[in-house]
């Protein structure tokens, strides 16, 4: 009886997707360096890649899985473009936590 | 397990209907490679090979235009992009920023002594993104297009190396704009869930056929709630505002044109297009939450921007209370009932278009400005006495000021009457009603930079330069709002179309 209810189902992962992106969000609302930020953003993308998988597997449609792929070419492309933008603004400054931003304030 | 040997057959590309982004795409890999293996060009020449660039895209679009006009519009490359009337004007706006602010950037690279092809081949491919933004019919379509323009922001935004300030805006930027992508694409991934399509048009038949497809409502609108927010950061609706005065201040001032023009029109017209084509049966359940966001947006818009003391930040609010005027317009569709939704389009189409003019030009004065004062200073002091120094560049200002006002005879009254002549239309009285206080207020925020111009005694005697670029670019976009102004059926005969949206 136990080891049935054990047995995966899609539900299982979109709950899991649903608390890693939960994740990546308190994380980029929370935590002050923008490295973390920066991986808490990408932990949602992959969230977001987990639910995509589940639910391509629950249509039995393909294009779910292919969105996978164009998703981690974005995410790749916006870890170059973030960690340049870092790496710019720690040959400015020793260190960077987004309470140094402070030039700009709203 | 599966026995079918599959073999990939691409769709059928028509390549002149996809002609502008393949031009684009071409010109900024072009710019970026003979740019980098030559010595440095003559001053002007990145920028003036960009504005030829774009206004190829410009032409082509036109052709695209008057096809669409005889033939009607269709769905390109297996039903991935729309052409439509819609999304041509949008292409169409979004090129003639990319021209405008190109002669501008020019100048102000020149005077910081930073001339290079880079930032030019980067508004050509944020410009590629908007335009396929616009254009798409496909919500992953849409995200690669938001991505190619937020990636190349993002650069533009950090492009200034020697300030700081630059760099800040750009890390800000990047940190909320990723976020915000995140948003949408999970929107995107629930939607697919219940729908079982990522095709706008395919969702759309898939929400209205209640046998076929098991559906499951609450996943649906959660989806197309965090799409909402993802759009909502985008472009600056409250209470996903906070970013934008930052990042408007710190970037240099045309790539803010760049950003408040170009991003704007493509993020709002893929807004609209999204809500529009995929869920106009569940449009009982987003035009409340649309008709909240738009009064907030037009509120505080325009009653912080009173309090602000830099006219970029003042600028910025001013724009957030542009974005929630075009709300108003997607509100206006949400009207299914009524006869007259159609007009929730064009009054969009409209306004985007007048508004890409009116932002570019309104920058560029600022640019032009801000490079005469000792550090690159955008308060509202730099704007004192203007008048005295600059009559022309005064009175250029004061009318690109107006129309952000919408007083008539000037291009930003056609687009803000036609807005709220659709809304009355429809019956949203209380949301016309705010528009029109909330344009009052915003009002308020042009005098005080046009006193500030006009009103003060000259108080330094240095010799205020304008560059011919920027005079030219400054000229162009006030000549436009003069004379749709002036003559508004030169662009609403054209537009009497605008709302047959792409669908087979």
């Amino acid at each position: 009886m136990i080891a049935a209810l054990l047995v995966p189902t899609a539900t299982w992962y979109l709950v899991l997707s649903a608390i890693l992106f939960g994740i990546g969000t308190f994380g980029v609302l929370v935590r002050r360096n923008p490295l973390v930020m920066f991986m808490c953003i990408e932990l949602m993308l992959n969230a977001v890649n987990l639910s995509f998988v589940t639910l391509a597997r629950e249509l039995n449609d393909i294009n779910g899985q292919t969105i996978v792929f164009f998703v981690m070419v974005v995410a790749a492309a916006e870890v170059v473009v973030g960690l340049g933008i870092i790496v710019a603004i720690m040959r400015n400054r020793s260190s960077v936590t987004a309470d140094d931003l402070i030039e700009l304030n709203g | 397990m599966n026995d079918e040997v599959a073999t990939f057959v691409g769709p059928a590309i028509d390549w002149f209907s996809v002609s502008p982004i393949v031009v684009l795409l071409c010109g900024a890999l072009l710019l970026l490679l003979v740019g980098s293996l030559t010595p440095q060009w003559r001053r002007g020449g990145y920028g003036l090979a960009s504005a030829v660039i774009a206004l190829i895209a410009i032409a082509l679009s036109v052709f695209l235009w008057r096809d669409i006009s005889s033939s009607g519009p269709k769905l390109l490359v297996g039903s991935a992009l729309a052409l439509d009337q819609f999304a041509v004007l949008a292409s169409i706006a979004i090129c003639s920023a990319v021209v405008l602010v190109s002669l501008v950037t020019s100048d102000y690279l020149a005077s910081e002594n930073a001339d290079s092809p880079e930032i030019y081949a980067l508004y050509l491919t944020a410009a590629i993104g908007g335009i396929v933004m616009a254009a798409s019919n496909d919500l992953v379509v849409l995200f690669l297009g938001l991505e190619t323009l937020s990636l190349s922001l993002y650069l533009l935004a950090a492009s200034n190396r020697k300030r700081t300030q630059s760099q800040e805006a750009g890390l800000k930027y990047f940190i909320l704009g990723g976020f915000a992508s995140a948003f949408f694409l999970y929107g995107v991934a629930l939607t697919y869930g219940t729908t079982g399509s990522t095709r706008l048009v395919d969702i759309n038949l898939a929400l209205n056929s209640y046998i076929t497809v098991p559906r499951n409502d609450t996943l649906l609108l959660v989806g197309v709630g965090l799409m909402l927010i993802g759009f909502g950061f985008k472009v600056s609706l409250v209470p996903f505002q906070a970013w934008t005065p930052d990042v408007y201040q710190g970037s240099p001032t045309p790539v803010t044109a760049f950003m408040a023009s170009v991003g704007k029109v493509a993020a709002l017209v893929a807004l609209v297009r999204v809500f529009v084509t995929a869920f106009p049966s569940r449009a009982d359940d987003w035009g409340p939450v649309v008709l909240v966001l738009s009064a907030l947006t037009l509120i505080v818009g325009s009653v912080v921007a009173i309090i602000q003391v830099d006219v970029k930040r003042m600028l910025a609010y001013s724009s957030i209370s542009h974005a929630g005027f075009i709300l108003v317009g997607l509100e206006v569709s949400s009207h299914r009932s009524s006869p007259d939704v159609g007009d929730g389009l064009i009054a969009i189409g409209v306004y985007v278009a007048l508004y890409a003019a009116l932002v570019v030009g309104t920058f560029s004065v600022v640019t032009v400005v801000a490079q005469n004062t000792n550090d690159g200073a955008t308060s509202l002091d730099a704007f004192k006495s203007l008048g005295k120094r600059k009559p022309l560049l005064a009175l250029a200002m004061t009318v690109l000021l107006l129309a952000q006002a919408g007083v008539p005879l000037t291009s930003g009254f056609v687009a803000k009457f036609g807005i709220i002549q659709a809304a009355v239309a429809v019956g949203s009285y209380e949301l016309a009603v705010i528009a029109m206080v909330c344009a009052v207020i915003a009002a308020f925020v042009y005098l005080r930079i046009m006193v500030s111009m006009w009103s003060s005694e000259a108080t330094t005697t240095e010799p205020f330069k304008v560059s011919s670029f920027s005079a030219i670019s400054i000229a162009i976009a006030v000549l436009t709002t003069l004379v749709i102004g002036i003559l508004p059926n030169l662009l609403l005969d054209l537009t009497s179309n605008l709302s047959q949206l792409a669908s087979k």
